[in-house]
């Protein structure tokens, strides 16, 4: 089994109101370093394992998971728990 | 004319369409289960409002890799018209018929209430009842309606005409104050304001009856002879 | 968390593991005396949920019994998952009001969203397509994070929930106190339409019939809901987070469309949600009310989580979940119309006839109960009731009196006030209008739901003034019916019924059970007097944060019918030139006013008084006079008195002002709390014939195109004010609050 873990981030430049309202709350409770927040997807998929995972991933991401219009996504691959 | 209604799972504002085209417009409409869906026959498509597969993910996004939306990319082709409003714009965002993307409104609330809308395009199938640059009075409610393309696609949609409708007052911090846009083609139009809540003056207001009379007046010359 | 397997009957007994459950040493012999033997842990988890006040109605059950619940327009009163009133044409309206105030004090995002969940499946399993939803919500006074917190959550956890399934939030309530400051209550309402053909009932009836179960699959989630419903919220209420459920409106809108299908499916017997004591509730009552009983096999129930136990399978309240009782050899027809909509129904057990809720789980029996010990049968406790010291010495005290300078001042203070605010800020997040059949939605003294393709329409609406039934629960529960009906007159419609949310401290406390006793005393003399039967309703006690009560808030939800769409009436003035009449005299009281909260910063002395034959009388007269087509708007004076209301008639209709004059005190003219009295406009023309109906109708005045409010006294000018102005004051009130910083 593998364990995808896939990140899935707003693009630059496309504005983020909810990481905007998540820092000016960080702020407001004094962690004032806090210069910016993106607030993004994470997730977790549980594989089988195969050949051509990343490939897999890869066109999972680009058709469902993320939509390349807005979002950017990363991913690692891990070896898994057989449950 | 007939018109079919799309219903995904999750579709709420399904019979307020078919309600829109059967009892406001007078015309012929079918609720269509996305599962046994054929779209063969059909002079207009409408995809509902609501929360298809409850908006998880992405709006839309689930819904967009439905079979019937392999169906609906060939009806679009063929030139059939096809509105989706709210969540059914969201999908034919995803789904690619339609350019740009959806993003939380700007003030992370859903808001329901009536908008002022200004008909930018009156050359369309949809929109030709209006007067250019007509104010009316149709109901916004969701989330996720600030629409967002990047400049490239922004200065195309300009040039080509293709924002139909624009906000008089920007409410969710959508790019140009766009509410509805249209596909190059113009036969795909897809809108966050809800006309089909815009049909009987008891309810408020009747300014979103004309987009469905503009359907149904294209399809008329379009279709039956003499007229 | 307590854990089953290994807890034997003996040392349920005598480390008295059921106290943890709620249940007393008393009710414990009890049950081992129906049993004639000890119960093991799962039975006696079964009982403490069945038990609790949420499910027995222990407490209440004594007081429930004083409701007026019949008339020739009630199709079915308390005892069902909703009541259902006649409207004609076949046709029926569904409706309850059920609160979750304990889960949303704790996570008020999924309490607040789970509540409304489950208000709809109540009506929806009565077979009903829901239309409406409305809530009644009261939080602590905006100025600390923690209450703008739990508000902000609330709403929007009502808005994540309620736009999600499709049915449109349509109104409410919000008013804020400090006695809501650790116990916000979240009382959610649902109506629903159906052809009464159509009813289905939560019964599990003929041997042998299947017990199908659909839906979410069975966590962990929500174990002793109920039970953390009857108990008092307390510092470590925050640690029981784990006890509160997660919503998902997605399952529920799929289960509505799917159960509207089965109930026209001859294969369905009986239907019930699965609610507080899920699995337990809906099983044992289905079977006590078909007078039979019910073998269930756990291993059969849809399972999220591995190895759970036959105690948590039976205690959890995962949502989303329903019950049915299925002809048998008949299921796949009832798998059929599940599948399309991509949900499973499963079955699980069967009717049997011999009166034993039995379960059985990995090849043993692990609870085998009378069932109707569990819910028809369950005990009935007789509180103790003493009058409160405070109420004696209200009741002594003189009437109190206002010093008032600047009226307009005092305007602009009340309008602020944020139980007058305008709740824009709320309603906006609630999708009001999906299904387009929204006439008049929040924000309006009832919302009003058009019945399509008829020429009827609902009206519809929450209310409760908590300050006056804290001052006299005796008149406050009459003034909370009589306004409830005030609402639904003005709008055009006929009062038809009531549900009821009762909100109360812990009745342990004499003096809080006797606000108990009284208030719902008040409320059945009013009920019968205007003809609103209780056609359902729901109790929440032990609302109570560090000891201390809220004030008794027993929510009246009522609905009525408009017999023409002609005879809907907008509450805000329509055109100029139309004359404004006040409907009722005006005394000068203010117990419990919002003006006695703007001056002395509390409400104390005596509630307003009330006369049910007077509010009879001219609820009959106003609504005779709107049926003529004689009224152009009506509005019911309530908090703030006339002043509000003549602002709030302003606010909608740019342009118009409204000129008037006022007799007498001015102070109490103006914002004195007197019951019974209407704000109406009428239409030069009709004048005539408009005084003619209504009896205690004073011209006070005229709607002007000046966008502005003037009102002379005997002497002088006290108020020349631009809508524009008071208007942004109402509107920017609750904003202007939550930003403040705390």
């Amino acid at each position: 089994m593998k364990l995808v873990k896939v990140h899935i981030t707003l693009k630059e430049g496309v504005l983020d109101p909810q990481g905007k309202a998540v820092q000016g709350s960080l702020n407001t409770l004094g962690y004032n370093k806090v210069k910016e927040v993106r607030v993004g997807k994470f997730m977790e998929l549980t594989m089988e394992d195969d050949a051509n995972v990343e490939e897999q991933i890869e066109e999972m991401c680009n058709q469902l998971l993320a939509n390349p219009v807005i979002e950017n996504y990363e991913y690692t691959v891990e070896e898994g728990v057989t449950q | 004319m007939k018109f079919a209604v799309v219903v995904f799972p999750g579709s709420n504002c399904d019979r307020d369409m078919y309600y829109a085209a059967k009892d406001a417009l007078g015309e012929e409409a079918d609720l269509i289960w996305y599962k046994e869906a054929n779209l063969d026959g059909y002079d207009a498509i409408l995809i509902p409002g609501g929360f298809s597969y409850g908006d998880y993910l992405r709006s839309g996004a689930i819904a967009s890799t439905s079979d019937i939306v392999t169906q609906l990319k060939q009806q679009a082709e063929k030139g059939v018209p096809i509105l989706g409003v709210c969540n059914g714009f969201q999908i034919l965002l995803e789904s690619g018929l339609l350019p740009g993307a959806m993003l939380r409104n700007q003030n992370l609330k859903f808001m329901c209430h009536f908008e002022e809308l200004v008909v930018e395009n009156n050359q369309t199938i949809f929109t030709s009842e209006y007067e250019q640059e007509e104010i009316v009075s149709i109901p916004i409610a969701h989330n996720e309606g600030n629409y967002y393309c990047d400049d490239e696609t922004r200065a195309k949609l300009e040039e080509n005409n293709q924002i139909v409708f624009t906000y008089k007052t920007n409410p969710n911090g959508s790019v140009s104050d766009i509410a509805g846009i249209i596909n190059e083609k113009g036969n795909v139009l897809g809108m966050m304001p809800h006309p089909e809540r815009a049909v009987e003056a008891l309810l408020s207001s009747d300014d979103g009856l004309k987009l469905f009379q503009s359907m149904l007046v294209n399809w008329r010359e379009k279709h039956v002879a003499g007229a | 968390m307590l854990q089953a397997p290994e807890i034997t009957p003996e040392m349920v007994e005598k480390d008295k593991v059921y106290q943890e459950m709620g249940l007393t040493d008393k009710e414990y012999d009890m049950i081992k005396n129906i049993m004639g033997r000890r119960p093991n842990f799962t039975e006696i988890g079964i009982f403490s949920v069945m038990w609790s006040e949420h499910c027995s109605y222990k407490t209440s059950k004594p007081l429930l019994k004083k409701f007026p619940t019949e008339g020739p327009q009630v199709v079915q009163g308390p005892g069902e998952g909703a009541g259902v009133v006649d409207i004609g044409d076949g046709q029926g309206v569904v409706f309850k009001v059920e609160s979750h105030n304990h889960p949303s004090a704790v996570e008020p995002y999924q309490g607040a969203a789970t509540g409304v969940g489950g208000i709809i499946r109540d009506v929806f399993s009565m077979g009903a397509r829901p239309i409406a939803s409305l809530n009644s919500l009261r939080f602590g006074n905006l100025n600390t994070g923690r209450v703008k917190y739990l508000f902000d959550e609330v709403v929007h956890g009502i808005s994540g929930y309620g736009n999600c399934v499709g049915v449109p939030t349509v109104g409410g309530e919000v008013q804020f106190d400090d006695s809501y400051e650790g116990n916000p209550l979240v009382n959610a309402m649902c109506v629903g339409l159906i052809d009464t053909k159509d009813i289905q009932k939560g019964i599990a009836a003929g041997e042998g019939n299947t017990i199908m179960y659909v839906g979410s699959k069975t966590g962990r989630d929500g174990i002793h809901g109920a039970t953390f419903a009857s108990e008092d919220l307390s510092e470590d209420s925050e640690s029981k987070r784990s006890n509160v459920q997660v919503g998902d409106p997605f399952m529920e809108k799929l289960l509505i469309e799917a159960c509207l299908e089965v109930i026209q499916s001859d294969a369905l017997v009986g239907i019930q949600d699965m609610g507080a004591a899920g699995l337990t509730s809906s099983a044992s009552e289905m079977a006590s009310k078909a007078g039979m009983g019910m073998e269930m096999n756990l291993d059969l129930i849809p399972q999220r989580e591995q190895n759970m136990t036959a105690y948590e399978m039976m205690l959890s309240e995962s949502q989303e979940r329903m019950l049915l009782c299925v002809k048998k050899g008949e299921e796949q027809e009832i798998i059929d119309i599940f599948k399309k909509y991509n949900l499973e129904a499963v079955a699980v057990g069967q009717v049997t006839e011999d009166k034993m809720f039995r379960l059985l789980h990995k090849g043993e029996v692990v609870a085998d109960i009378p069932v109707d010990n569990l819910a028809e049968d369950a005990p009935i406790f007789h509180k103790e009731s003493k009058v409160p010291a405070y109420y004696e010495e209200y009741q002594k005290m003189a009437d109190y009196v206002p010093n008032v300078d600047n009226h307009t001042e005092t305007l602009k203070q009340l309008l602020q006030q944020p139980t007058i605010a305008s709740k824009e800020y709320v309603y906006d997040q609630y999708d009001s209008m999906v299904q387009a059949n929204t006439v008049f939605s929040p924000g309006s003294d009832a919302a009003v739901v058009r019945v399509r393709g008829y020429d009827k329409a609902i009206a519809m609406t929450t209310d409760c003034n908590s300050r006056y039934i804290y001052l006299d629960p005796e008149v406050g529960g009459q003034i909370a019916v009589a306004e409830a009906a005030r609402n639904i007159i003005s709008s055009g419609a006929k009062p038809l019924a009531l549900t009821d949310g009762l909100n109360f401290g812990n009745p342990d406390k004499p003096e809080n059970f006797w606000q108990m006793e009284k208030s719902v005393e008040g409320m059945s003399a009013a009920s019968l007097k205007l003809n609103t039967p209780v056609i359902s309703g729901n109790v929440s006690l032990y609302n109570e944060s560090n000891g201390q009560a809220i004030y008794p808030t027993p929510v009246v939800g009522m609905v009525g019918l408009h017999e023409s769409l002609d005879h809907i009436t907008p509450s805000q003035f329509q055109q100029e030139g139309d004359t404004i009449y006040v409907i009722g005299e005006t005394a000068p009281e203010f117990g419990g006013s919002e003006l006695q909260n703007v001056l002395e910063g509390k409400y104390f002395g005596k509630a307003p008084v009330l006369d049910l034959d007077v509010e009879v009388n001219r609820q009959g007269q106003l609504l005779q006079a709107i049926r003529d087509g004689l009224v152009s708007s009506a509005h019911d004076l309530a908090e703030g008195g006339l002043g509000v209301a003549v602002a709030e008639s302003l606010f909608a209709n740019k342009g118009l002002g409204a000129d008037i004059k006022v007799n007498g005190d001015v102070t109490a003219a103006l914002f004195s709390e007197t019951q019974s009295r209407f704000l109406v406009s009428v239409p030069e023309a009709k004048r005539e014939a408009f005084e003619k109906v209504v009896e205690d109708a004073q011209a006070i005045g005229i709607v002007t195109n000046t966008s502005k409010l003037v009102v002379n006294s005997e002497q002088e000018q006290v108020i020349n004010e631009d809508i524009e102005s008071l208007q942004q004051l109402w509107k920017g009130a609750i904003p202007c609050l939550l930003k403040s910083k705390a």
